[in-house]
């Protein structure tokens, strides 16, 4: 290693910092400006460059390496088109609070606002999407800044953080010194929760005769899963989970009601409703999780714990917040708990919901599904996989259907909802994860985004299955034409314009498979499972008019649920 | 109701515009915002007025709190505090009228810093009601043009303390 106080060139204070950060893989594409990085990086083995063909791909390989791994996902990019290529990733990042680091080029600091060739202001396009930016002005302050750009991006709520770095100050030389420590005056995130507030949601939780626990995503950042498991099996607690939170509490344990929100499960959704007590952890009630604000979870007293205190009486006003890591209130909540709660009554109600209104479709017809496509899938890895879902119909039912055992196994975009995250994000995933199978899941739309990509995995030989569902629609907006704009089906037809999607993947050097009968499902998954070599395609063409259900309308109460199509024959 | 929100920023590139940004992105009103240096060269004061309710306040204070160039953030409403704005405010007389326009100048305690053959330019200083009357009595002359500074407080008897006991709190 080398020793500080040396005369290092910017490009090289970047790759010595990104060493001490333990960085593995960059995520990234060359141009002009990032040309004295890219003539460094030729020389650097202790980390691995993967080079995307589209810096949308990179932000979403990065995303897809810390949502799977828990590190920070690290993109480097040229100037201009090059970093605002990455936007959409960088905006996904903040909704949905991923650690990366995003490095612009940038034209040299001489010519910032002179309309140089290949220049645009990425810190003021990102500022508001990202955590925080930096334009790195002095090749002296690189090496802090850097520190403080991976220190932002993974503590606290984490997100994205983008470092612009002009040419010249990439080529200039200064004493390299990397700082232990860094102090932010104006950054300390609240980590404890308050003791008080503590004691009092237990006394609470305690009195309580319908508790609901509400989980999410901020659970699994927190790593505090075996917190969660704690709490909820010594109190036999019902635990409900956003699309972020899925994979914090065994889908296949009896405390799990599923999915809540607008395609959340009946009974998860009457719980929320008729709850007396609803803890929300690690979660921001997120319109597509509340519905109508004024009726979420009206009967209840609610309890909100979360590390980012902006997110208390945001959407809905709250009895209790607590400002804390997850992890960490909830080990003091467990602890806080002497004796089990008698919640026979609720538990036997919940029951009768579930009962009720059991998550189900047409399975005679013959006709393939992508709901049995997806139980297949959980049939043959038994939740011992991480799935990518995109964004859309696929998306809802893999959350319905497939049961997620474990923290960072299941990865999507849910706050941008951005279509064409699944396959990058896979191949991000697929070099932080080795020992279980990644499994990319997208319509055939959201694959058609960012295809090109498909060359990232097959030149690296990451053993990624990439499922299709094809139902030759845009079928999330399909089924909303259908249901609220008269049936107007305008530009969600892809019938006639899609590709053959085989032909596609074999175009790019993937095997694959195709098929549109449910009787294929089980021979064809066994085969694309066997292949480890490299990565495989599955298209699965299923029935076009499908529909997710149930389906709280935007902005409607649980009262308003529709759990199927309505029968023409039904309908006055 | 108003709110008068005293912020303090690190004096860097850009924490201004991330404040504005901020107030824009989330939909936030502001009536006024002032920024300069305070005591410490490193960094800055922002003073915002901004309107609404208590939830939105709440959410302001705390959104701007989130931000990472932000130090500190004081709520003044409600508290004792000195607010003063100033404005420079030109005004059209006629032959009749200057000496009444100086004349009002005088009972608000400010001053004429300019004059031509058809204006004059008052400056006054005080708490942003009191510049409103002002405008109001010198509308009836016709004000050519008029500019304000937004509003510049400070808790008031206990003085806020140095900024480097501000931080190792």
């Amino acid at each position: 290693m080398r020793t500080s106080k040396q005369l290092m060139s910017g490009a090289e204070i970047f790759f010595e910092c990104l060493k001490r950060e333990k960085v593995e893989y960059i995520f990234g594409f060359p141009g002009g400006a990032v040309l004295k990085l890219y003539e460094k990086l030729y020389d650097v083995d202790f980390l691995q460059h993967i080079l995307v063909r589209h810096e949308q791909g990179a932000a979403h390989m990065a995303e897809g390496y810390a949502k799977a791994t828990g590190k920070v996902g690290v993109v480097l990019v040229t100037s201009g088109p090059g970093a605002t290529n990455t936007v959409t990733g960088i905006a996904d990042a903040y909704m949905d609070s991923v650690p990366i680091v995003v490095f612009s080029g940038q034209v040299a600091t001489h010519l910032i606002g002179n309309d140089a060739f290949q220049e645009a202001d990425i810190v003021g396009i990102t500022r508001p999407i990202t955590k925080h930016n930096f334009l790195v002005r002095d090749v002296k302050e690189l090496a802090t800044i850097i520190k403080k750009a991976f220190f932002i991006a993974s503590t606290g709520r984490p997100g994205p953080v983008l470092v612009d770095l002009p040419k010249d100050v990439i080529n200039s030389v200064c004493e390299f010194d990397y700082p232990e420590k860094i102090e932010l005056r104006g950054y300390k995130p609240t980590f404890l929760g308050h003791q008080n507030q503590i004691k009092k949601a237990a006394e609470v939780l305690k009195k309580s005769k319908r508790p609901l626990l509400y989980v999410g995503g901020g659970v699994i950042m927190s790593g505090g899963h075996r917190e969660l498991r704690l709490l909820v099996k010594e109190n036999n607690l019902p635990i409900t989970m956003t699309l972020q939170g899925l994979g914090a509490y065994p889908m296949t344990e009896p405390e799990s009601l599923g999915m809540l929100g607008m395609h959340g499960t009946y009974w998860a959704n009457q719980a929320v409703n008729n709850c007396d007590v609803l803890i929300s952890l690690g979660a921001r009630f997120d319109d597509r999780v509340t519905g109508k604000v004024e009726s979420f979870a009206n009967n209840a007293y609610k309890i909100h714990v979360d590390i980012d205190p902006t997110c208390i009486d945001k959407n809905v006003i709250v009895d209790l917040p607590i400002v804390g890591d997850v992890k960490h209130v909830l080990a003091e909540l467990a602890a806080e708990m002497n004796e089990p709660l008698d919640l026979t009554d609720w538990w036997k109600q919940i029951n009768a919901w579930k009962d009720e209104c059991p998550l189900t479709y047409e399975k005679e017809d013959g006709k393939l599904r992508t709901q049995f496509v997806l139980e297949k899938i959980y049939e043959k890895t038994k939740g011992e996989a991480v799935i990518v879902s995109d964004v859309g119909q696929h998306q809802m039912w893999v959350a319905q259907y497939y049961k997620f055992n474990h923290p960072r196994s299941h990865l999507t975009s849910g706050g941008l909802g951005t279509m064409g995250f699944s396959l990058p994000a896979a191949i991000g995933a697929s070099f932080g994860v080795k020992d279980k199978p990644i499994i990319s899941i997208s319509g055939d739309g959201g694959f058609q985004m960012n295809i090109q990509e498909l060359v990232t995995a097959v030149y690296n030989k990451l053993p990624i299955k990439f499922i299709i569902i094809n139902n030759s629609f845009l079928g999330m907006v399909r089924q909303w034409q259908e249901l609220f704009h008269k049936e107007k089906y305008s530009f969600t037809d892809l019938s006639e314009s899609n590709p053959d999607f085989k032909k596609v993947g074999e175009a790019f050097g993937l095997k694959a498979f195709s098929t549109d009968s449910p009787n294929n499902v089980d021979e064809i998954l066994d085969e694309a499972f066997s292949i480890n070599d490299g990565p495989v395609l599955v298209e699965f063409k299923v029935v076009k008019e499908e529909m997710v259900f149930p389906i709280i309308p935007s902005g409607a109460t649980v009262n308003e649920i529709m759990i199927k199509r309505l029968d023409p024959k039904e309908m006055v | 109701m108003k709110h008068t929100i005293s912020v303090l920023v690190e004096n860097r590139f850009g924490a201004f515009n991330r404040v504005a940004t901020m107030f824009s992105g989330k939909g936030f009103n502001i009536h006024s915002i002032s920024i300069g240096e305070t005591e410490n060269p490193e960094i800055s004061r922002m003073t915002i007025v901004s309107e609404g309710e208590d939830q939105i306040i709440e959410q302001i204070v705390k959104q701007l709190n989130r931000l990472i160039d932000t130090i500190k953030v004081v709520d003044l409403t409600g508290q004792s505090r000195v607010e003063r704005e100033l404005a420079l405010i030109t005004v059209f007389y006629q032959k009749g009228t200057r000496a009444e326009i100086t004349n009002i100048c005088e009972i608000f305690r400010g001053k004429v810093v300019d004059i031509n053959n058809k204006t004059l330019t008052l400056e006054i200083t005080g708490p942003p009601n009191k510049i409103d009357a002002v405008v109001n009595v010198l509308e009836t002359y016709g004000i050519k043009e008029m500019a304000r500074s937004g509003t510049v407080a400070l808790k008031r008897g206990e003085q806020l303390k140095s900024e480097k006991n501000l931080v190792t709190q």
